[in-house]
């Protein structure tokens, strides 16, 4: 195919202004969540930390439980006796047993439904959560990736408890540099990140279950479908070799 | 055509037998085989079909999301998660819905493109243009519709600042703004009447619309990247020297294209189903709170040129005017360009540099419009805004004067 000189200079100019940046406030630095949701024994290991950990106020409801009896080739009995605390079935959804209003009332507002927050908020953004609890001046937990957050840091004992280093910003104000583990947890931080990155791997899995799935089925769906374009094109160039 | 017995028999006396009762064969011949296109169609050419194709889509997998989804505000946003995760291929059907709606306008986009860069909607084709603007707006409503049905943040609050915008208009504008929902804010009842909208009213007029813009095409034929008339050079039978028949040469070749697109849109459907936030936006997977107000509203990629449009305005009532006029001046291209040559090829260097600004500005406001608006943005919005306008300006007083290239009598390649 012979390029014009002028498609070539559109094509340039258009390539070049669509990848210009639109000046933006800069986001808040996240760190890296190195998630893969094929890699079962962490979505397991996931799933066990958030049914202990985050189950017990936040809801998981467009979730049932025996879709990880399919997905993470479990049997039935392990999930009901490892993964359901409640007294659920196996067909039921991923639910809490406190009522919206007792949450609201106990909690000061209802937990958000986690189903869908990795689709929300995006994997980083998750790790760096539960990275980022710290205790601050008033004793209390705080967060940097959502400051002054309502939720304690429920795995404080596998962590331990972090504190927050200052510096001077150039206006001079003091802002959190970094944090430090002041009072060592039941992991070390290596382990404790690894812990992270299992849960944030079960989260984005039950953001998305069909994840699993689609990837596996879209390498056929594509490889057919390029044989039919070739085979198509093929066709084309015989029906048009008397086209002159 | 009317019945008579002087017809052909074909020889296949199940096709005889329509034949005598449905004009199956003299339709056939009509708008495929006996339909004579240019020759030198090229890959600019792929997107009027392909733009069928997705309407196909969205029509089919349409139909199954409606098997399974609620039109109720309080159902809604489960009834999606639903579909997405026990429903049987509810996630493949949703993806291709989503996607599809995407793809629609990328597909549209660079139809509208092909018309600028060949004059295709030059006479004696303007009404070709002015059915496919119709088809487009038509189009844009109904993606709007379209998109408050997950009934998610962005759903909610997108609905909430583009139905206000027609607020601004003085009078009867709150009166207006409440006759579009049905209600003192988005509720319930606004989402059940844009369902009722988005699956039968606006389909049919998409419908409607789309037979109107191939019956006008058809009467005159299709244009070409040369931009001169194949039926001007005819030989001995009538038939113009420089078309091929439609079927089998451009089924074939379409067949080919729409393969080659269906592998893009496969992969992304796959593999990238939310486009990095662009087609499913993040906010969108939090259900709609009428009580918390995302920080960062914005329409989806397709809007952002006009939303940017608007808010390069600082009056309300305005910007919403400007936003209007420049959707609006769209429908006057094929009057706007009075150039004697219709093709990009033989018009000359002018006609070069204001499209490819035309397209720069396009492209700029729609990446701007997603923005959060901070004063650079805001400046640089006016500048391209002023730009996008000067097109229509400049294309209506340059392209009588300007000098031409000579058109060819006969198609170059």
């Amino acid at each position: 195919m012979n390029m014009k000189p002028f498609a070539v200079i559109f094509s340039l100019a258009i390539m070049m202004s669509a990848s210009l940046p639109v000046f933006a406030a800069a986001g808040g630095d996240l760190m890296h969540a190195d998630t893969n949701v094929r890699d079962t024994a962490s979505v397991q290991r996931g799933a066990r930390l958030f049914v202990n950990y985050c189950l017990s106020c936040h809801d998981a409801s467009y979730m049932r439980y025996n879709r990880l009896v399919q997905d993470l080739g479990l049997e039935e009995d392990a999930v009901m006796e490892n993964l359901v605390f409640s007294d659920a079935k196996i067909g039921d959804r991923m639910e809490i047993a406190m009522r919206p209003q007792d949450a609201e009332a106990w909690l000061g507002k209802t937990p958000p439904n986690l189903s869908l927050v990795a689709r929300s908020r995006g994997t980083d953004w998750l790790y760096t959560y539960m990275m980022t609890f710290y205790e601050d001046e008033t004793g209390g937990w705080n967060n940097l990736a959502l400051p002054n957050a309502s939720m304690p840091h429920v795995m404080w004992q596998l962590q331990g408890i972090q504190k927050p280093m200052y510096a001077k910003d150039d206006a001079g104000h003091d802002v959190i540099d970094h944090l430090v583990v002041y009072e060592p947890g039941l992991q070390s931080p290596e382990e404790y990140e690894a812990t992270v990155n299992d849960l944030v791997t079960f989260l984005e899995y039950l953001a998305e279950p069909a994840k699993l799935k689609r990837t596996s089925i879209g390498i056929w769906v594509l490889l057919f479908l390029g044989l039919f374009t070739g085979v198509a094109y093929l066709m084309k160039a015989e029906f048009w070799r008397d086209v002159h | 055509m009317g019945n008579d017995n002087t017809r052909e028999k074909s020889g296949n006396a199940l096709l005889d037998w329509f034949d005598a009762r449905l004009p199956v064969t003299p339709f056939w011949k009509n708008v495929m085989t006996g339909y004579y296109a240019p020759k030198n169609f090229n890959f600019w050419y792929y997107f009027g079909v392909l733009s069928l194709v997705v309407l196909a889509i969205q029509i089919l997998s349409g139909i199954f999301l409606t098997m399974h989804y609620k039109p109720d505000a309080e159902l809604a946003f489960a009834s999606v998660e639903y579909i997405m995760r026990d429903v049987e291929w509810g996630w493949l059907i949703r993806y291709m819905h989503s996607t599809g709606a995407s793809f629609f306008f990328i597909v549209i986009y660079l139809h509208m493109f092909r018309a600028l860069l060949y004059g295709s909607h030059r006479a004696p084709r303007e009404l070709v243009w002015v059915f496919g603007m119709l088809l487009y707006v038509a189009l844009m409503a109904e993606a709007f519709m379209g998109y408050v049905l997950p009934w998610g943040q962005m759903s909610y609050w997108g609905a909430q600042v583009i139905i206000n915008l027609f607020g601004a208009i003085p009078w009867i504008g709150e009166g207006l703004t409440e006759w579009i929902r049905g209600d003192y804010f988005i509720s319930d009842a606004t989402l059940n009447r844009f369902f009722a909208l988005h699956v039968i009213a606006l389909p049919l007029a998409l419908l409607g619309l789309v037979l109107l813009h191939l019956v006008a095409l058809r009467e005159n034929g299709s244009n070409n990247p040369d931009g001169i008339e194949i039926k001007a050079n005819k030989d001995e039978n009538g038939i113009p020297v420089d078309g091929i028949p439609f079927h089998p040469y451009y089924t074939i070749k379409d067949t080919f294209g729409i393969g080659f697109f269906l592998m893009i849109f496969a992969f992304v459907i796959f593999f990238w189903p939310e486009a990095g936030g662009l087609f499913l936006e993040h906010d969108n997977f939090i259900p709609a709170d009428p009580l918390v107000t995302p920080a960062h509203i914005k329409p989806v990629w397709y809007f952002t040129p006009y939303y940017a449009i608007l808010k390069a305005v600082p009056d309300k009532l305005m910007g919403v005017i400007l936003m209007g006029i420049s959707v609006g001046v769209l429908f006057l291209l094929p009057w706007l360009d009075r150039s004697p040559a219709k093709s990009i090829r033989y018009k000359g260097l002018w006609y070069k540099i204001l499209l490819t600004l035309f397209v720069i500005a396009f492209i700029r406001l729609g990446m701007l419009g997603m923005a959060e608006g901070t004063p650079a943005q805001t400046v640089e919005m006016r500048i391209w805004t002023f730009v996008y306008f000067s097109f229509f300006v400049l294309l209506f007083f340059l392209s009588p004067k300007a000098k031409t290239k000579p058109v060819p009598e006969r198609l170059t390649h």
